[in-house]
């Protein structure tokens, strides 16, 4: 929008709006980042809080900078647990991201296919489960899932299984999955709910008219066309779940490695603060481009 | 016409007369955004109780020069003076004037009542003034039983005099028309425009229309300006714009014309009636053309010759004089327009000149038709030399 | 099979994932027996259970408190964000601040939790209730700076310059037509930052201190030693009242879109 009346006569006063969030933001979000990032090249030590240098007027500042080291990323790159978890999160999200799709895909599309009259009530039914919290639906799972649980009920009840035998999916990759499709599916159904029922219909009458079939007209006229949906969608669950600690913690076992966990034990477990920032250092690095590429286009989008 | 126009207008043209003071002046007035100029250096008087008219395609500066008027965007060059008084750095919620808008930008959340008392509460009136204004202005745009509605709750004919009543409540010295009409179907944006003159003419008031829309413009107003690319190419009143049109632009943007490319033969001394302007000859492409027009064209110059359907004479009879503004062509369309028929004639040389008929009998068949070869006769007053 | 029928089946089947297991743990926590798998008759046992557990009452409060303060403050910041986005196109920083508002949608709690802390630590607060709730307005001000930018983008500027037109200053245009206006998503910015701070775990456990344990945090510790009753008991009550929530909020706009429609009859008849 160009210069309006409410720009052209300007009041100084009215720059409070944009200072205000602006500052805020600054201090309780941005500046933090840069107070991880020198943490993160310092020492541990056991004092409250627990690491050093800690930053101590202006006079000792060259002080200050002269304790500062890679010691800890040095370390981080030694120790082939933190790489492994890195790479894992990065599987595991990667996997989740795909099997979201699939699943989220199909329901956006018979959503967006619905009468028009039910679709606000699909709508409110998938963001319904959103409302209720992360924690609870995680939760809730624990007792589908557990060796004792429904699920080995259910299929001893059908005759699936033997009285004596139980599903062992509980505290495995397997059931972290599940956790996670069933915690993100929101995120990954909105955006590409939206994608396709903006969508013109008569673009696929079109199609049809002129001799498309309605598979093939999927895949060249719906499918790229809500690729936007699917690569906003595709951010919204794959950068979170990179980071991911209440679902491998609660759902997953002791080889399910997560960075989001590794990170949480380094920090509440062991009180090494100074490694805890360094591997958020490196986790905020390996998703930097992702929510770049999200941020450009949310703005398109705004 | 058939309709009441309610009193006859007086003559009036403040316009001709040198001593009077204008009303609205646009002085030397340039806008720019970044790199685009909307409007360039345009100087404009506006005269009171004018009904004037801005009058463009879209993206001609029309609008942004109205918005500046009304004070929602400031000059980057020049002076806006209203009364004299210079405007510039004058907030919108300070300046005299009062805007309708586009969209009628009714306050959804308000009744049909509070939107029309919004602006005399802002000047603190008090309640039963407020009352008894809003009153008459319900009046006035006949809506007094709809006081109480919301505008949701209106049809769209409904919302537009609301938008009207609303503007026109604080006595605006100008009122400013952001495409007033456009939203309303045909018939009613033929009521709605004769209904505005006679507010107009019984307020007194000094109206400022924006539109694209040249009937309306034609229809409506005192006079014109015609804008193209931020500039004014035309200031005139509606009959003049059409009749004497300045330039091929003003010419081809108003109304059905024929532009033909001639070069200039001779001008002046061969004066072929006494007491008449000069005739200027004209040669395009072999086709001999005399036009009455006093014109400061000399011999080679390139020129268009404009000339509207209505004034050429069709006909299958060869006239007895065809050296000079005659053509002879076949018919190669027929357009039918219920009082009028269009014949597009196609001359030997491959181009088309439209003729226009009125249709003064009930004849279903026309004598006229596809592939006729046909004579097409002007006298010397019916087109126009352009040298723009 | 055809299209329809092939919809109707996806769309039955992902909504029975989406909800079943929220259904059973609701179920469960009517279950007199204390074993999962064992259904042992109809029971308000575990809600006894659960209201005299004091410690667990306590946090329910401590997260009320936070939720209400920081959905306050985060729905004043986001709306001011909101409008900083829409209505101020050029400004030094404006590509930086817009990375700000849409980062902490996307971050990993865990980042946005430990640098916080860390801050909090650096500038020598003690933590506790109070930073808790900065920690909670400062994420969930981007939510509502998201919910309230999109009804900001849609609003038609002209209402705001026909009040300046007849003489409305701008700051009090503000107030009487354009907050009006996106007051609903405002309060549906609240809402959403309220349950936002209610569901929130990992970002409370950096930021809280003692005395400030949350309701997510008392869960979690709870859940990490064994799935109870109680704690069926209280994530239904939760449950229990987001729905109530929700339902009470599409009843209301279901009202306005009936009167907009009735309207829109009204006028219908009008022009006739």
């Amino acid at each position: 929008m160009a210069e309006t009346g409410a720009t052209a006569h300007t009041n100084p006063l009215r720059w409070l709006v944009v200072a205000i969030p602006y500052l805020w933001l600054f201090l309780f979000f941005a500046a933090p980042f840069f107070i991880i990032f020198k943490i993160s090249l310092s020492d541990t030590a056991i004092a409250m809080p627990p690491y050093t240098p800690t930053f101590e007027g202006f006079g000792a500042i060259g002080d200050f900078f002269s304790q500062l080291d890679f010691e800890n990323y040095g370390f981080l790159g030694e120790d082939p647990l933190y790489i492994d978890a890195y790479l894992s999160s990065l599987r595991i999200a990667l996997i989740s991201t795909l099997l979201l799709l699939l699943v989220g895909y199909p329901m956006a599309l018979a959503m967006a296919r619905a009468q028009a009259s039910i679709r606000p009530t699909l709508m409110m039914m998938v963001i319904l489960p959103f409302w209720t919290s992360f924690l609870i639906r995680v939760y809730a799972w624990i007792g589908i899932l557990k060796p004792e649980g429904l699920l080995t009920l259910l299929f001893q009840t059908i005759g699936l299984m033997g009285p004596d035998d139980q599903v062992t999916i509980f505290r495995t990759d397997y059931a972290v999955f599940i956790g996670i499709v069933y915690s993100y599916l929101p995120f990954m159904v909105l955006p590409l709910y939206a994608a396709l029922e903006k969508m013109d219909g008569t673009l696929l009458e079109a199609a049809s008219d002129l001799g498309c079939p309605p598979w093939k007209a999927f895949w060249k006229i719906t499918f790229p066309l809500s690729l936007p949906g699917v690569i906003a969608g595709a951010l919204i669950c794959f950068i979170p779940i990179t980071g991911e600690f209440v679902i491998p913690d609660l759902l997953g076992g002791a080889e399910t490695l997560m960075i989001g966990k590794t990170l949480w034990t380094e920090f509440f477990g062991n009180r090494d603060w100074p490694l805890a920032s360094a591997v958020a250092v490196l986790l905020l690095l390996a998703l930097v481009v992702p929510i770049v590429i999200f941020q450009n286009q949310q703005q398109k989008v705004g | 016409m058939a309709k009441s126009l309610g009193p006859v207008k007086r003559k009036f043209s403040p316009w001709t007369d040198p001593g009077a003071v204008p009303f609205i002046r646009f002085e030397n007035i340039t806008k720019r955004y970044g790199d685009f100029v909307a409007v360039n250096n345009l100087t404009l008087d506006i005269y009171e109780r004018e009904f004037f008219s801005l009058l463009g395609p879209s993206g001609c500066g029309k609008t942004t020069l109205m918005r500046m008027l009304a004070g929602f965007e400031e000059p980057s060059e020049g002076r806006i003076l209203l009364q004299g008084k210079d405007m510039s750095g004058v907030p919108p919620y300070r300046r005299p004037t009062n805007m309708m808008f586009q969209s009628y930008a009714l306050f959804p959340h308000m009744t049909v009542e509070k939107n029309i008392a919004f602006g005399l509460q802002q000047d603190g009136l008090s309640k039963p003034d407020i009352a008894a204004r809003v009153e008459e202005m319900l009046k006035l745009v006949k809506l007094e039983s709809f006081a109480r509605r919301k505008p949701a709750q209106l049809s769209g004919g409904q919302r537009q005099r609301v938008a009207l009543a609303r503007s026109l409540a604080k006595r605006p010295k100008v009122l400013l028309l952001d495409e007033p009409l456009g939203a309303l179907d045909r018939k009613l944006r033929e009521e709605t425009q004769f209904e505005l003159m006679d507010i107009q003419h019984t307020l007194g008031l000094t109206f400022l229309i924006v539109t694209h829309d040249q009937e309306e413009a034609m229809t409506v107003s005192d006079r014109i300006a015609v804008m193209d690319k931020g500039v004014i190419m035309q200031v005139a009143t509606p009959a003049e714009i059409y009749e004497a049109p300045n330039s091929r632009y003003v010419a081809d943007f108003i109304g059905d014309i024929n532009i033909l490319e001639c070069a200039v033969t001779g001008n002046a001394g061969d004066c072929l009636r006494d007491g008449h302007p000069p005739v200027v000859r004209l040669v395009s492409n072999g086709l001999d053309i005399a036009v009455e027009q006093e014109c400061p064209v000399t011999a080679g110059d390139k020129v268009g010759f404009a000339m509207r359907p209505e004034k050429v004479r069709i006909s299958l009879d060869k006239p007895a004089d065809t050296t000079v503004n005659t053509a002879h062509g076949e018919v190669w369309d027929i357009g039918y327009l219920g009082d009028f028929s269009i014949f597009l004639v196609k001359l030997e040389d491959g181009r088309i000149l439209r003729a226009a008929q009125a249709n003064v009998s009930r004849l279903v068949d026309r004598p006229i038709t596809f592939g006729d070869s046909v004579w097409l006769t002007w006298p010397l007053d019916a087109g126009l030399v352009l040298t723009r | 099979m055809k299209p329809q029928r092939f919809d109707a089946t996806i769309l039955t089947l992902c909504f029975a994932f989406l909800y079943i297991p929220i259904i059973i743990l609701v179920v469960y926590s009517f279950n007199a027996s204390r074993l999962v798998t064992v259904w042992g008759g109809f029971s308000l046992h575990w809600y006894q259970v659960m209201w005299s557990n004091e410690g667990l009452m306590d946090a329910a409060w401590v997260t009320a408190r936070v939720g209400v303060l920081s959905a306050t403050f985060g729905t004043i910041l986001g709306t001011l964000a909101a409008l900083t986005l829409t209505r101020f196109p050029r400004f030094p920083g404006r590509v930086a601040f817009t990375g700000m508002v849409y980062a902490p949608l996307v971050m990993p709690e865990v980042i946005t939790g430990l640098s916080m802390l860390l801050l909090f630590v650096a500038m020598n607060i003690d933590r506790g209730f109070w930073t808790v709730t900065i920690a909670h307005t400062t994420f969930t001000m981007c939510y509502v700076a998201i919910v309230v930018q999109s009804r900001l983008i849609t609003f038609d500027r002209s209402l705001e310059e026909a009040a300046q037109d007849l003489g409305c200053p701008p700051v009090k245009t503000f107030f009487a037509i354009t907050l009006p206006l996106i007051l609903p998503a405002i309060v549906s910015g609240w809402m959403l930052a309220f349950t936002l701070s209610l569901d929130d775990l990992v970002i409370a456990s950096f930021t809280t201190g003692p005395g400030a344990t949350t309701l997510p945090i008392k869960i979690y510790s709870q859940v990490r030693l064994g799935v109870t009753p109680e704690i069926n008991a209280i994530c239904t009550i939760l449950i229990g009242l987001v729905t109530f929530g929700v339902i009470i909020t599409s009843i209301t706009t279901k009202r306005a879109e009936m009167r907009r429609i009735r309207d829109e009859h009204v006028a219908i008849r009008g022009i006739s």
